[in-house]
């Protein structure tokens, strides 16, 4: 019974050592392959050339465009989603009655539930061309849709996050405030707010990995058209949308077609990587803090 | 001192919390088929003394212990001993009832099943003997196949105490088995304890003074993880040696 | 105006500018449903379900779509579901806390936050290409398997570290040993739980179209696959590829496969919150 035991034990410490496995087998397989594409293209040229056209007869591999669609495209649903989802959060903690904050955070959860490609039809066929009755320039494709949409799906993700964060502040904090005459207003703004701000950050952090990261809504809406623009107006392409875009078509393995898209691939990674970690970093500085 | 022989002894025995002295150089001997209590304020190492007695405390992080614990005679903390084999010897019941969230049926028969015993009427035959035993079959016979946690908290406790006895332990460690019960189930469980005394060896944990003076027939004052007194319960209760037990037993403090 | 009732104003200034915000999400989400349904609910019918595709929006059919997310579901459970459990009770009632301990932790939680479509890649090359499975079922499920793996075990350890130690104590006084305590006592309490934070991951899985399309999954797949090695297709890569083409008939036939889709995910997540709440209301530790 004893081997039992231990040849059971061993298997579960199998199924936790694969976690590990994979995240080796991440870099491993983004590694290898970018090797492959910088022994081509220098690392200088991808990070400096303004154009990515690896699919063209005339081919350049700058980075620039797409990281900068990525971050259009995040920049605008983070400006939707944080004043919203922070406002939900402080509603729901200083100002709405438990029974509504029990009906309405599961409700807002569904938004959260909603399968990415199901947001780009929407912005593609609802957003899109809502808007341009009111902006006669706005193209099929662009980032302001793409954007805002995604920043309804991450409205919940700020708002649980961020809520969570302010009901952690201890009572007597916002006690004292009410005690010295502030309205609901100014005991969440002054006092609130700025206690649990490192949770707030930790919110946004998170939600800016999520939109960077984020590849259907802005496959279907924002467009292919890798540009070094910061106009939201124009179709543009974000590094998720080019992965997707070269996946979709017949690029032979092997090629440095093929390989760009694991050089990308490695972009995005180290963008999400250093941006999960910072928050982490930031929620165990928090933490030690409080306790 | 009567002529029973020695169930469980402890020599030079020394326990520790990571830094903690928590236990120190206790030496005691008990008897079996007697009642012994151990008593003393809280924090002062007697609920850690009885969970060195089965081993309950190698699970946590940093405790570790020093000498002896004779079972029969045989070091318990020894390198060839079994601790599920300890544990069908020693059984325990727990401060707050810890009934299993399964039937009742389910809660006595765990530590057979556990054992590989799997035919019916070995197990039914079990079940009964030892809720009689507990004194809780009248009540629960018709529903066997309820849920344990429905009971009362008087008969999950006597649920837990059956769920022991039905291994067959020769010795029976009860920590503070009567704390979270009210008045009736608490005599309850002390009526069961005097009958099973007949047939095990039981150690139990209490607050309670006049619980220690109605069960059992030895006790064991503990203070600051030190044994400071062990005696008759009947000499220690009318005349104490040491003066922190007479403090203690007199309510001065704890 | 007094100071103290310009106060006032904005206090209450804000409340509605808060019950503003609550619902506009809300209501965006009302309007994208009842978009849809019109858009959908009209070609939604049994030949929908049941045709193959085709390049004739009007013949075309999500059959392939709906069998191969069934497979995924099916085979993504049987995958997953063992393997985060395992590593879950692993990482909480067997590994020693300490240095290690510590790392599988934040390599988990940074698992759970690498973009889905890295997963894709790492699926590509692994699977599809070192393993040769193809762009098969087999494929795709492993590397959704692998992409729910963070959610499932972090979900399981949550659900077994709401398990009481007396819970163990009284197993273990029994002389029961470590994993028979695990098997017998913390997962049958727990179960309830994980099988919630279960269901959720592989919601996820459902709608998940990115890594899918990375690892080669077809949008025209002209049969329904029949073995975990087939060529397969979902309902969102249907979805995506619908939504990419110009014609007015394809974004209908989107619409409708989007129902489908929805109706399949607020069915999950639907148990998935009965599943907890029944698990609330019963009897607490």
């Amino acid at each position: 019974m004893r081997v039992t035991e231990k040849i059971i034990e061993g298997l579960l410490w199998l199924s936790a050592l694969i976690t590990i496995l994979v995240t080796i087998g991440i870099i491993w397989v983004l590694l290898s392959e970018s090797i492959g594409f910088f022994k081509e293209v220098s690392i200088v040229e991808f990070l400096t050339e303004k154009e990515w056209t690896p699919l063209f007869a005339n081919k350049k591999f700058g980075i620039m465009p797409l990281v900068a669609g990525t971050l259009l495209t995040t920049l605008i649903a983070i400006a939707v989603a944080l004043p919203i989802g922070l406002t939900i959060a402080i509603y729901l903690n200083e100002y709405a009655h438990a029974r509504m904050k029990q009906i309405v955070k599961p409700m807002l959860e569904v938004l959260a539930t909603i399968p990415t490609v199901v947001y780009g039809f929407f912005a593609l066929t609802v957003v899109t061309p809502f808007l341009q009755q009111f902006i006669p320039g706005l193209a099929g494709f662009n980032a302001l849709s793409a954007g805002i949409v995604m920043g309804i799906m991450i409205i919940p993700m700020i708002s649980s996050l961020s809520e969570d964060a302010i009901s952690s502040v201890p009572r007597s904090l916002r006690e004292a405030a009410y005690g010295m005459g502030s309205t609901r207003l100014q005991t969440s703004f002054g006092v609130m707010v700025p206690a649990a701000s490192s949770g707030i950050i930790v919110s946004v952090i998170l939600a800016i990995s999520r939109a960077v990261g984020e590849t259907m809504i802005v496959a279907v809406a924002a467009g292919q058209q890798p540009r070094l623009t910061m106009n939201p107006l124009v179709p543009i392409e974000t590094i998720t949308t080019y992965i997707v875009q070269v996946s979709m078509g017949d690029v032979p393995q092997g090629s440095l077609e093929y390989k760009t898209i694991f050089a990308a691939g490695i972009t995005l990674f180290v963008f999400t990587f250093a941006l999960n970690n910072l928050s982490f970093w930031i929620k165990k500085k928090y933490q030690e803090k409080y306790d | 001192m009567s002529k029973k022989h020695n169930k469980l002894e402890a020599k030079n025995l020394n326990a520790y919390y990571g830094d903690f002295h928590a236990l120190k150089n206790i030496n005691i001997a008990m008897e079996e088929k007697n009642v012994t209590a151990f008593i003393g304020p809280s924090g002062c190492g007697k609920s850690t003394f009885l969970r060195t007695l089965n081993r309950m405390n190698d699970y946590i992080e940093g405790f570790r212990v020093e000498g002896d614990i004779l079972l029969d005679g045989r070091d318990i903390y020894a390198k060839d001993v079994r601790v599920d084999e300890l544990r069908k010897e020693v059984g325990m019941v727990f401060q707050k009832p810890n009934p299993f969230p399964k039937s009742i049926y389910e809660n006595v028969v765990y530590g057979l099943k556990i054992q590989g015993i799997k035919k019916k009427s070995v197990l039914e035959e079990a079940a009964e003997q030892s809720l009689r035993q507990a004194a809780l079959w009248e009540e629960v016979k018709d529903k066997l196949d309820k849920s344990a946690l429905a009971l009362s908290g008087g008969q999950q406790q006597r649920l837990c105490i059956a769920r022991a006895l039905a291994i067959s332990p020769s010795v029976l460690l009860m920590d503070e088995p009567a704390s979270a019960l009210d008045p009736i189930s608490t005599a309850k469980i002390e009526e069961l304890i005097y009958e099973l005394k007949n047939d095990y060896t039981i150690v139990i944990v209490t607050h309670n003074m006049q619980q220690a003076g109605r069960v059992s027939d030895y006790t064991a004052f503990f203070y600051m993880g030190e044994l400071v007194e062990y005696n008759k319960t009947k000499s220690m209760f009318t005349s104490p040696k040491n003066e922190r037990t007479q403090n203690y037993i007199t309510g001065r403090f704890g | 105006m007094t100071n103290s009732e310009l106060n006032r104003l904005k206090d209450k200034a804000f409340q509605i500018f808060g019950i503003f915000c609550t619902f506009i999400g809300l209501v965006v989400l009302a309007i994208f449903l009842i978009d849809i349904v019109m858009e959908g609910a009209k070609r939604l019918d049994w030949d929908f379900l049941t045709s193959l595709p085709s390049r004739r929006a009007s013949q075309a059919g999500i059959k392939t779509a709906w069998v191969g997310t069934l497979w995924i579901l099916v085979l993504t459970t049987l995958i997953a579901l063992p393997l985060g459990v395992a590593a879950g009770v692993y990482l909480e009632e067997y590994g020693k806390k300490g240095r290690w301990a510590n790392f599988l932790e934040i390599n988990i939680a940074n698992l759970a936050g690498v973009p889905s479509i890295i997963y894709g890649l790492l699926g590509l090359e692994i699977f599809v290409r070192q393993m040769k499975l193809g762009s098969s079922l087999l494929a795709g499920a492993l590397t959704l398997s692998l992409l729910i793996l963070p959610i499932i075990i972090v979900t399981t350890r949550e659900a077994i570290k709401a398990v009481p130690r007396s819970i163990r104590d009284g197993s273990y006084a029994l002389g029961a040993s470590k994993w028979q305590t695990v098997w017998n006592q913390v997962l049958p309490a727990s179960f309830g739980s994980i099988l919630t934070g279960i269901i959720l991951a592989l919601s996820r899985a459902v709608g998940e179209t990115a890594p899918l399309i990375v690892i080669g999954a077809l949008a025209y797949v002209p049969f329904t696959p029949s073995s975990p090695l087939d060529e397969f297709t979902v309902l969102p890569i249907q979805i995506f590829n619908w939504t990419s083409r110009p014609q007015e008939a394809f974004l209908t036939n989107a619409a409708a496969a989007i129902i489908v889709l929805l109706l399949l995910t607020f069915l999950l997540n639907g148990i998935a919150v009965y599943l907890r709440n029944r698990q609330q209301r019963k009897v607490k530790w």
